[in-house]
């Protein structure tokens, strides 16, 4: 275990933007519709401006620096990079292949203090095809094995170069609602009592002198109450997967016990339903908003316009659960989504520019870094997406994106297989040579 | 590996894949008593579907894409007692007694196709008690029909109807097995019966799977197959035996035999789960083996790279836009697969295999069209609307009678509140059989099922 949480910190270590700043290139984009990704309606003829990594200014009326490099945007929209909520990205190679999937692990003793650090593979194809659609950052989370807690999720991002870890240990998961109580032994009675008791046993943990013994009974690994000790004191966000209204309200509930606890739901498919008293909990969604089917008992009251109801509540809410087959790369198709629901008579959803900020700075916000990601802010990171056109319109993808400020290539296996069968001559040499 | 709600992905990639299509025909026996007339009316469980009523309509001033490849501005659809009565531009006159709809700024479209769905079969709630799509109890169950299965409640169906457009669609047997049994067409009606949904005069259709499902399922019992080379094996001696029911007196009735009968007859479609190229490839030399015809196959992510051959073989490829790297067989597909196909002028269908996707069938073929433009590849809007209409209805043997806005054709039709290509579009009203079962700006005319009533939610926009 100690090996392993030296490995995370190295890993972790030259995270950000320290060792790429020198391949990062000053550039302005001009002529360009600019979305700057914080709710604001798109601007025609902006120009985004960028230098050693970071955003420099976006939008209308902004000089471009006398000998910068300038990308002519005439006719493309920019945007920030997509931040992608609660993604698998660099956790499998092929789902369904068990060797080259760490999203879980239900024979491990460990539970809360598992880290999906060690295992993120900058490498992975779906990051390379991510990045190509548009993705800068997500947030990976693992999924649960054995218990409720799933274990430590970090904040990555997608750049070609092998810092993937922009944030280690960034959240604990926590599943609730009919999967959770599935896990802690076969109802919410159990998961209840079980989060209670753990959080309980993490906040004792906390208290000892080192190496001091626990008192009483003890259910949880030393390593796991160690780890959710930091979601009792609120230096780590619990991310809490839940669906029902009922559940819901129970999650707000445990705020009284532990005050400091720093909540995301995520899921809350019935989240409109008491959307009032979660936007007076101040506690953010991250939910998949086009499940509009009553999936499970605890999913009834789905809609689409679940995120356009918590919204206009006051709840702050982003698009994710990106995993598995639901690619992150169709961020915008989920966000297009909702602004079509516009016109949808009773139902509700976003503007434009609500919708954008629902992939963009809104996720950024709720990983922590509000005003550093997911937007094009002066400060934010030079994360930036140029489209050949609407961004959030399916026929649209990126020309070109940039990550940290550093231009990425956009080849994959999925390119090089286009470019390989984009004929299927085979005339003077089998396929196999066309490379 | 426990799974969250939503995170279902490898339960569903094994229950979904392969279905079983079978014909027509109850029973090979029979069929051979009576000759090849028997009339679908005649078949057991036979369709009580019955078009509901509707007004002669006009829909007047839309784009209008009528599934084949036609496209008509500022267009005329007219159709009555259920019918298309006709097709043409602004100078179609309008007879008297018409309603006019004002489609200026909108599209039309016939009613949209999804030719691989569960729903019904894997319904919602996706509770173990309602999972009826895969009898993984042998190798080879083509005894088995999906309509069995169906739960006409499913909610699924009416969020296919309200946001997808889907007029009609194929509901498939699982891919847990290399014969998953007969899938079955249903009209996307509300109805307290399967029979009151069946797409009166659809063939049936045989659900076969390749490749990894079947070698899985049975493969990790210690039985046969447990390979690729098995599951060829099982299937071959499978078609062997049939024929020689086939040949035989059918004294002793055998409902799996029949199906492949009606294969072998060429009255039963197939339509074969099958991901990768080269196994594609071995399917076709085994249907000339056996003297049967593969219709489509389904999930062929590789097709691709074997455009030519499947053109060649008149195989329709069902495809999604651009999922990949689910499974192993899953790990060539790109974005790129309906555009290359169109390039090689192989039929290609945007299937759903999803409760969710069936409700975004026309944004998931325009993915697939722009990832093809990027690439040079440009597919016409109007050739891109056949990808989820007239293509599917050929590739379930419905072609003549639905999936295109010709005269005397079903009037099955959407009119969209934009470019169906576009996000930002969806179904403004949904005819089906020229009954309208759809409509926006009426929160009355929208099904809700049996099982929505009185729970939260109901009769919700959704």
């Amino acid at each position: 275990m100690k090996r392993r949480l030296i490995l995370a910190a190295l890993l972790a270590a030259p995270a950000l933007t320290a060792s790429l700043s020198a391949l990062a290139q000053d550039f302005a984009i001009t002529n360009a519709t600019v979305a700057t990704g914080d709710g604001s309606a798109p601007i025609e003829h902006g120009t985004v401006v960028v230098r050693a990594g970071k955003i420099v200014a976006a939008g209308a009326g902004v000089a471009v620096p006398a000998g910068i490099q300038t990308v002519d945007g005439t006719g493309k929209w920019v945007t920030p990079g997509l931040f992608s909520a609660i993604t698998d990205l660099g956790l499998w190679d092929v789902e369904g292949v068990d060797d080259s999937n760490d999203t879980s692990a239900d024979k491990s003793p460990f539970n809360a203090a598992l880290d999906v650090v060690p295992a993120l593979n900058p490498s992975s194809e779906h990051i390379a095809v991510s990045r190509e659609g548009g993705v800068t950052r997500a947030s990976v989370t693992p999924f649960n094995g054995g218990s409720i807690f799933a274990g430590q999720g970090a904040v990555i991002d997608l750049g070609e170069d092998a810092a993937i870890v922009v944030k280690p240990r960034a959240f604990q998961y926590v599943e609730l609602g009919e999967a959770g109580a599935k896990l802690a032994g076969g109802s919410r009675v159990a998961a209840h009592t079980a989060l209670r008791n753990a959080l309980r046993e993490a906040r004792e943990v906390a208290t000892l002198t080192a190496g001091a013994q626990r008192q009483g009974d003890v259910l949880l690994t030393r390593a796991d109450a160690v780890a959710l000790a930091k979601v009792v004191d609120g230096t780590q966000t619990l991310y809490v997967g839940v669906e029902r209204a009922a559940d819901i309200r129970n999650v707000l509930a445990l705020k009284p016990e532990f005050p400091k606890l720093d909540l995301v739901l995520v899921g809350a498919t019935e989240g409109w339903l008491v959307a009032s008293e979660i936007a007076a909990a101040k506690v953010p969604v991250v939910t998949m908003p086009m499940r509009d089917l009553p999936a499970a008992f605890e999913t009834l009251a789905a809609t689409m316009s679940n995120v356009g109801r918590l919204k206009k509540a006051g709840v702050k809410v982003a698009i994710g659960l990106f995993e598995g087959g639901n690619q992150p790369r169709n961020a915008p198709q989920q966000a297009g989504n909702l602004v079509a629901l516009t016109k949808i008579p009773g139902a509700t959803g976003l503007t434009w520019g609500e919708a954008l900020a629902a992939i963009t700075s809104v996720p950024a916000e709720i990983s922590g870094f509000g005003g550093k990601a997911g937007v094009l802010a002066p400060g934010a990171v030079g994360d930036v997406v140029l489209w050949d056109g609407d961004p959030l319109e399916v026929s649209s993808a990126p020309v070109d994106v940039w990550i940290d400020g550093v231009k990425q290539s956009v080849d994959s296996h999925q390119s090089r297989l286009r470019a390989r069968y984009k004929d299927l001559d085979e005339t003077y040499l089998p396929k196999a040579y066309d490379w | 590996m426990t799974v969250s709600p939503w995170k279902r992905r490898l339960a569903r990639s094994l229950t979904c894949a392969l279905a079983l299509g079978v014909a027509l025909s109850t029973q090979a026996a029979d069929a051979k008593k009576k000759g090849k007339d028997e009339k679908a009316g005649e078949a057991p469980y036979a369709s009580t579907y019955k078009p509901y009523p509707g007004r002669p309509t006009a829909l007047v001033g839309a784009t209008v894409y009528d599934g084949r490849g036609g496209r008509i501005d500022n267009g005329t659809v007219l159709f009555e007692n259920g019918k298309v009565v006709a097709v043409g531009g602004a100078d179609l006159t309008v007879p008297a007694g018409y309603d006019r709809v004002d489609g200026k700024g909108k599209f039309v479209t016939p009613g949209v196709i999804d030719i691989h769905s569960h729903l019904g079969v894997y319904p919602s709630p996706s509770v173990d008690a309602l999972s009826d799509g895969n009898e993984m109890t042998s190798p080879t169950t083509p005894d088995v029909w999906a309509e069995h299965s169906v739960w006409p409640q499913d909610p699924g169906f009416s969020r296919a109807l309200v946001n997808g457009g889907v007029t009609t669609l194929q509901i498939l047997p699982g891919s847990g097995n290399l014969m998953g049994g007969r899938a079955v067409t249903l009209k996307n009606v509300p109805s307290r019966t399967v029979q009151g949904m069946k797409y009166p005069g659809a063939p049936y259709s045989l659900k076969m799977a390749c490749g990894e499902n079947p070698k899985r399922v049975y493969g990790g019992k210690g039985q046969k197959p447990m390979t690729r080379m098995g599951n060829f094996s099982v299937n071959r001696q499978a078609w062997i035996d049939a024929k020689q029911y086939m040949d035989g007196d059918h004294a002793e009735r055998d409902l799996g035999k029949d199906t492949l009968e009606g294969v072998l007859k060429g009255e039963i479609l197939v339509q074969n789960h099958c991901y990768r190229a080269d196994e594609m490839a071995q399917v076709l030399d085994m249907a000339k083996e056996m003297g049967y015809k593969v219709t489509a196959f389904h999930h062929a992510v590789e097709a691709y790279k074997i455009g030519d051959i499947l053109k060649a073989n008149d195989v329709c490829a069902a495809i999604w836009a651009d999922w990949y790297g689910f499974k192993m067989e899953a790990y060539d597909g790109i974005p790129e697969n309906a555009a290359l196909l169109a390039k090689q002028g192989a039929c290609v269908v945007i299937h759903s295999d999803d409760e969710n996707g069936i409700q975004r069938l026309n944004q998931a073929a325009a993915r697939a069209q722009a990832a093809g433009r990027r690439i040079g590849v440009d597919v016409p809007d109007a050739q891109v609307v056949g990808w989820f209409t007239y293509n599917a209805a050929k590739a379930m043997g419905i072609g003549e009678k639905t999936g295109s806005l010709e005269t005397g054709k079903m009037a099955d039709v959407v009119l969209w509140n934009g470019n169906p290509l576009s996000i930002y579009s969806r179904p403004e009203k949904v005819w089906s059989d020229g009954a309208l079962l759809y409509d926006a700006d009426d929160p009355k005319r929208k099904p809700v099922s049996d099982f929505e009533l009185g729970q939260p939610g109901e009769g919700d926009v959704k």
